[in-house]
């Protein structure tokens, strides 16, 4: 299996995501916002967190209109498998590949410190490593994870299983608690919390190492 | 030529930052003020023959999301 990880000047969990996927055992290639092709054979590209372009504008406004976020997007057109995580979920809704937006924290504050994510659906290559109603410690870090959208599509979301992980304490005022949402044909998912941050015995938690592994699982054996 | 776009949260979604800033005007003693909300003001600055419809374009694109946010172009 193959893993792209796009880097935007300003990201900064770019090598955390690589790092997460060549332990759960895939071929790994950074690739830089201003190109225009994917290494071959891609299996899935990683959108990282960090503060792309410095949040100017809009958290994730900029990066969404590089020339990598077209191939991103192309990509996922094809039938083809995307990542985002943090800020790499804010680039995914400012380009349309999931719906909704990432508001301001309600309180305003920057939040950094490890939460409870509850798994709503193991229906995704991302999440059957785990049980649905599983409850998992995975770290937060932003400032701008208040998830917004109209209530259709809130309502759609939640009836058709798509959304992935809710937050056990809600931090940041998301509606209906979301933390993290799958595309309609559940090959793209976009997360606040970070499982990267949780893939090692070093980093004081280990329950993200699911999602990566279930992802090579099956990107492996396809 | 020059337009201003202005934008802002649409009806209806939260504007936590609005209302720090209604707090804050409260504590200073202004009791009067029972909203805030807060927006953005870009001015562009346009080559001749550039239309509102390009700005309105460029809007649309990049400046606004309008999952979230409307946005008022005044060309001048």
């Amino acid at each position: 299996m193959k893993a792209a990880v796009v880097v935007f000047p300003g990201s900064n969990c770019d090598r955390d995501l690589a790092v997460a996927f060549r332990a759960a055992g895939a071929d790994v290639e950074m690739v830089w916002h201003k190109d225009t092709d994917l290494p071959s054979g891609v299996d899935i590209i990683g959108v990282p967190g960090g503060f792309s372009f410095g949040d100017y504008l809009r958290c994730g406004a900029i990066a969404a209109n590089s020339p990598i976020c077209r191939t991103v997007k192309a990509h996922a057109d094809r039938g083809g498998y995307v990542l985002g995580i943090c800020n790499g979920f804010q680039v995914l809704t400012e380009t349309g590949m999931l719906p909704g937006a990432l508001l301001r924290n309600a309180d305003l504050k920057y939040i950094c410190k490890t939460i409870g994510l509850k798994v709503e659906t193991s229906q995704s290559i991302y999440t059957e490593g785990y049980n649905a109603g599983d409850v998992v410690d995975i770290p937060i870090a932003h400032h701008d994870g208040n998830y917004f959208a109209d209530d259709a599509t809130i309502e759609r979301l939640k009836g058709e299983d798509r959304i992935a992980f809710t937050y056990t304490n809600n931090p940041n005022g998301s509606l209906g608690d979301i933390a993290g949402i799958l595309s309609d044909n559940r090959r793209v998912l976009g997360m606040m919390p970070h499982p990267e941050r949780a893939a090692d015995s070093g980093h004081g938690g280990t329950d993200g190492q699911a999602l990566f592994r279930a992802v090579a699982s099956q990107l492996t054996t396809a | 030529m020059k337009a201003t776009v202005h934008v802002m949260l649409k009806t209806g979604v939260l504007d936590p930052q609005g209302e720090a800033v209604r707090h804050a005007l409260g504590a200073l003693g202004f009791d009067g003020v029972q909203g805030v909300r807060q927006g953005k003001v870009i001015e562009l600055d346009l080559a001749d023959g550039t239309s509102e419809a390009d700005v309105t374009a460029m809007c649309e694109k990049l400046l606004a999301n309008t999952v979230i946010e409307s946005y008022r172009v005044d060309m001048t």
